[in-house]
């Protein structure tokens, strides 16, 4: 096993706590198309899901046609592709890609490096030298004239832009939410 | 490396062996085509000046002239992963195609899991197994970091493997209903075993050996494998590998499912340097069919060793 195969991120940590003291934790279940076929109150639909990667990102919904989305506990959400039972009582499904059930929601590090790249939108591109300094974890002080919230930080690699993770803008500040597990020493 | 005299009789060039069991393997990696192409990282790495050298049976798996993979760009955007060249073997020749359903048995850390994953682009539906949740957590991770997103990770024995959780048979389940899971079309069983193949990665793994440890770890294996051929549909392919040279954890096991399930060894295309299944161990004879299995040995192809079948089951 090589150093990189080892680290696991403090959500999952504490996730896996939970499963330990309740199997209900390891429960799936779909995201319902839309508010009319909601059974559990407060749970996400694919319609949402769908919606807030394209107003917040530019993510044409297209990009999603082969996934399902799946709900395990209140407001963490996994993308997978194909379907499955519902509910499915298994370990993991798919990727987890966005937590919801909060005022803003937010994808994770692992979603924007594979989603990312269709993004348009509240993409920021960080030089050389940032962009080090973004997947080692550290705040920065970028020019940004767009919104506040979760942005997209990227960065030019090999011919095109790639997605780094996600950095939270606010007040001048770019807070990199790249989880400790994924940050590197560049 | 005592043990290993013990194979004196099986290996033609057995100093040779010896001689590349006591060197160091070099850093080898996988490129991750989830997320990025083999030329892509191929200029990322000619950018930022570290070298590599491709398998020459596969042109994604690269040997850098670096110590610290992980600290490059493209293994922070999950474009890459650490993997040894041989342990690169088991999924090309299990040959998972996009769309259909695929079991790994012992999956954790994930590094054939998401090699499986790429090469069913990333579309069909991969069940992940592993009786060890603290691996299993390597094992997500992993799978996320690559980008895997058709993954369903179980934490079962695989010996009693249930599909119940995706809806097999005995639920109440619609019958019709397509997303339900009654077996598989190929299945990887990576088998838990005593990891004699892996010494140039661990000097140390021949400490703890002893004839013992290779007959409880044997009907481990034996008990995977079965319920892989029982998990499997008519006609669908298994592949049986282990990282261990002693034919009771390889050749032995092919003969023990041969009479006791309904399964045949099949020829398979390997493109490394190999030798044949041995049908003679220790006073034992194993069915004829098992010398179509491969042993690689370190002196081959120089990287670690490795043992790979190909099952059908019986249709």
């Amino acid at each position: 096993m090589s150093g990189e195969e080892t680290a696991s991120d403090a959500d999952d940590a504490a996730a896996s706590g939970g499963d330990l003291r309740q199997n209900v934790g390891r429960r799936f279940a779909r995201l319902p198309d839309t508010a009319a076929e909601r059974e559990v109150e407060g749970r996400a639909t694919r319609e949402e899901v769908l919606d807030w990667w394209e107003t917040r990102f530019g993510v044409e919904p297209t990009v999603f046609d082969e996934y399902t989305f799946w709900e395990k506990g209140a407001g963490k959400i996994w993308a997978l592709a194909g379907d499955v039972v519902s509910p499915i009582e298994v370990e993991a499904i798919g990727m987890k890609v966005l937590r919801t059930r909060q005022e803003h929601w937010k994808p994770t590090t692992d979603a924007v490096q594979r989603f990312g790249r269709d993004a348009t939108k509240n993409v920021i591109e960080l030089d050389a030298e940032d962009a080090r300094a973004f997947a080692a974890g550290e705040d920065l002080e970028p020019d940004w004239d767009g919104d506040w919230g979760y942005l997209i930080g990227a960065h030019e690699i090999a011919g095109g832009v790639e997605p780094i993770g996600v950095g939270l803008f606010t007040h001048g500040t770019l807070r990199s939410m790249v989880p400790k597990g994924r940050q590197r020493d560049l | 490396m005592e043990p290993l005299e013990r194979y004196r009789p099986l290996i033609d060039d057995f100093e040779a062996f010896l001689d590349a069991c006591e060197r160091p393997l070099s850093s080898a990696v996988r490129v991750n085509t989830i997320k990025a192409d083999v030329d892509r990282v191929r200029t990322a790495f000619d950018d930022a000046d570290v070298g590599y050298e491709p398998a020459d049976w596969n042109e994604r798996v690269l040997t850098l002239d670096t110590d610290s993979p992980g600290t490059t760009w493209p293994s922070m955007h999950g474009w890459i992963h650490g993997q040894e060249e041989v342990s690169a073997l088991p999924p090309v020749v299990l040959d998972p195609q996009p769309g259909e359903r695929v079991w790994d048995a012992a999956a954790a850390p994930g590094s054939k899991t998401t090699q499986l994953a790429a090469l069913m682009d990333d579309r069909g539906l991969l069940v992940a197994n592993d009786n060890n949740l603290g691996r299993l957590s390597a094992l997500r991770f992993n799978a996320e970091r690559l980008g895997v997103t058709n993954v369903a990770v179980t934490n079962q024995d695989a010996r009693n493997f249930s599909l119940k959780p995706f809806g097999s048979a005995s639920d109440a389940a619609d019958d019709a209903d397509d997303r339900r899971v009654e077996a598989f079309d190929r299945a990887l069983v990576d088998a838990p075993c005593t990891c004699e193949g892996t010494i140039r990665k661990n000097p140390d793994v021949l400490d703890e050996w002893s004839l013992d440890h290779v007959s409880s770890v044997a009907g481990v294996q034996k008990g995977i494998l079965t319920r892989a051929i029982q998990a499997t549909k008519p006609g669908g392919t298994i592949v049986y590998s282990t990282c261990t040279f002693a034919p009771e954890e390889n050749e032995a096991v092919l003969d023990h499912v041969l009479e006791t399930e309904d399964c045949r060894v099949v020829e398979q295309d390997v493109p490394m340097d190999h030798a044949p299944g041995v049908t003679e161990w220790d006073d034992e004879s194993y069915d004829p069919s098992v010398e179509k299995a491969a042993r690689i040995y370190p002196h081959h192809n120089d990287t670690g060793g490795f043992f790979c079948a190909t099952l059908e089951v019986g249709t």
